[in-house]
């Protein structure tokens, strides 16, 4: 079985994250970044699957140049190769731009299965998958816990809300949205790291394939204002503790 | 041209969030001086589409067919193709619901345009749609434009407005036929279900003591636990450390968790992405410790401490023993 896995690299998740100074996103000079940790999840459910059922392990990443550490990083823990498509630094796609851009890099490929994560952590779409779904013309099912593959169609366990479930059948190629939490994550060993380095990694220039958005765009980045007044306590941690629970007692009346 | 708001009903029963989605449309339909309608889809739907009625739209088309009896993205997206295509909306709102994640995306493609999922809030000014959304688990807001020729498609998050009340006037109910054959539905759904009962009911727990990523390990859990077991409150976790094992997933809070109101709920470490905020914004009082002064739970804490929490929860537990003793 072919499986590709759409990842994304996007700011460590500890980043002190600035506004850029025309507004429109972030100040990247000194950021730090990291795989997506949803698609980690997927990934983590690519490598599994095929140690099971046979095949390889493509990752494809849309990003700047410097992506193409995550996708060293996903090759160190198994992943057989990779597809950077290689955007201009700072640009930020819509949904369909980044699935356009994804589907003309996988078609190709002709893959049985793609896996991505839920969401990403910086924009937060949640649509990648199924707009590649849809433009590869391949079924799809999303928030995806379990995956069992059985003669050319996948069941998977959905999670719905409220903690209903449900089990959907679809026929292969698919494409799956994983649920974060699906498995536990793996680290790169030492040899892996070391193996990482001679896989092959191709590079597709993103202006070559065309960027083609679906109209929507961000106008201004700005911190949120606080809708609720918050009183914040300083001093020692024996000084706020102290604080905190006379106010619970007498302001607040909960303790 | 109007404002289309697609209605979500599971069995005959309509989901609040899109009644909140239909407060949404009211908005962005006054803004721009075009009718608000919505659009029921299912089978049997015509007691939901006509309490839909009452509730503000000039127009309520009922989308109906067999195959739509069950949700399938197929299906739903092959149908809501169809009307959107008849009907030419300008602005199409769906509630950001998990079935809205998993079709939207899909029917939005079919129209060459991006969605703008998961918006909190909405502007308008001189008939331009500024559509607000978070960055970054709710750290950054942005305002987005959906430009371009063509409809522009917008999900909304729970909470984002409050529920639409009824009219005195009721609008009108009208079937839209639409086109569906089986072969259209490749995916096969089995019943719905839910896991063993749970043995912890944190919706009904009147203090909580909640743990985000912040903790770092799994062995610094017994310091938070020691901090709920002073209190006497119930111990919970936002999603990450669920996904982790660390705790199992009945202690998790929020939107694929559970929902919980207590009179004081502390957030231990936890940034507040929204998905979480959406469990716990019941509570009466909200503490939060943490030590980055920018993360998003400071926005909903009554009392927030800027802190290492490694030093400030065992301070906290040492004073509240002291207070209870």
């Amino acid at each position: 079985m072919k499986i590709i896995v759409s990842v994304k690299q996007v700011p460590a998740r500890d980043s002190n994250l600035r506004v850029a100074s025309d507004g429109k996103w972030l100040d990247d000079s000194d950021l730090n970044y990291e795989i997506n940790e949803p698609d980690a999840y997927a990934l983590e459910e690519a490598l599994q699957l095929r140690d099971a059922h046979g095949g390889e392990v493509v990752v494809v990443c849309a990003g700047p140049e410097r992506a193409v550490s995550t996708i060293r990083e996903a090759l160190a823990k198994g992943a057989d190769r990779g597809i950077h498509v290689v955007l201009p630094e700072d640009r930020v796609l819509d949904a369909l731009g980044t699935g356009r851009l994804l589907q003309q890099a996988v078609t190709n490929e002709a893959p049985d299965l793609i896996l991505t994560g839920l969401q990403s952590d910086d924009l937060g779409y949640g649509q990648t998958g199924v707009v590649l779904a849809e433009l590869l013309g391949y079924a799809h099912a999303t928030i995806i816990m379990q995956v069992e593959v059985a003669g050319g169609a996948l069941r998977v366990k959905r999670e719905l809300e409220d903690g209903w479930f449900q089990y959907v059948t679809l026929p292969l190629p698919a494409v799956l949205a994983i649920q974060s939490g699906i498995k536990k994550l793996r680290y790169a060993t030492l040899m892996g790291i070391k193996k990482a380095k001679t896989k092959p990694v191709q590079t597709l220039e993103a202006a070559a394939l065309g960027i083609e958005l679906g109209g929507v765009a961000i106008e201004r980045v700005y911190l949120p204002q606080r809708s609720k007044q918050s009183q914040i306590l300083a001093g020692t941690p024996e000084q706020v503790a102290a604080q905190l629970v006379e106010k619970l007692k007498f302001e607040a009346r909960v303790l | 041209m109007s404002v289309l708001v697609i209605m979500e009903q599971r069995a005959g029963v309509l989901n609040r969030m899109s009644l909140e989605t239909l407060t949404g449309g009211a908005k962005v339909a006054t803004g721009l001086g075009i009718p608000l309608e919505a659009a029921v889809i299912g089978q049997g739907v015509a007691e939901v589409a006509g309490t839909v009625a009452a509730y503000g739209p000039t127009k309520t088309y009922m989308v109906e067919h067999e195959l739509l009896a069950e949700y399938t993205p197929d299906g739903f997206a092959k149908a809501l193709d169809q009307l959107i295509r008849a009907k030419q909306p300008q602005v199409v709102l769906f509630p950001h619901t998990y079935q809205v994640r998993d079709f939207a995306p899909k029917l939005v493609t079919r129209f060459g345009r991006a969605l703008v999922s998961d918006v909190v809030d909405v502007k308008v000014d001189n008939s331009a749609v500024h559509f607000v959304r978070q960055l970054f688990q709710g750290k950054l807001n942005a305002d987005f434009a959906s430009s371009g020729d063509g409809a522009q498609f917008v999900s909304l998050q729970a909470g984002a407005f409050r529920a639409a009340q009824t009219h005195a006037e009721m609008g009108t109910v009208e079937a839209f036929a639409v086109e569906l054959v089986p072969s259209d539905i490749r995916s096969k759904a089995e019943a719905p279900f839910r896991e063993a009962q749970r043995s912890v009911d944190l919706s009904s727990a009147e203090m909580i003591v909640s743990v985000g990523r912040g903790i770092k390990e799994k062995e610094n859990l017994p310091l938070v636990e020691a901090l709920a077991e002073a209190l006497g409150a119930e111990l919970a976790a936002s999603r990450p450390i669920c996904d982790n094992g660390w705790l199992p997933m009945e202690r998790q809070v929020g939107s694929s968790g559970q929902t919980v109101a207590p009179k004081v709920y502390f957030a231990v470490g936890i940034s507040g992405a929204i998905q979480h905020l959406v469990g716990m914004k019941g509570a009466r009082t909200v503490v939060a410790i943490n030590s980055d002064e920018n993360a998003p739970i400071f926005e909903v804490a009554d009392y927030g401490i800027v802190g290492d929490l490694f030093q400030v929860v065992p301070a906290l537990t040492a004073e509240i023993k002291k207070v209870k003793a």
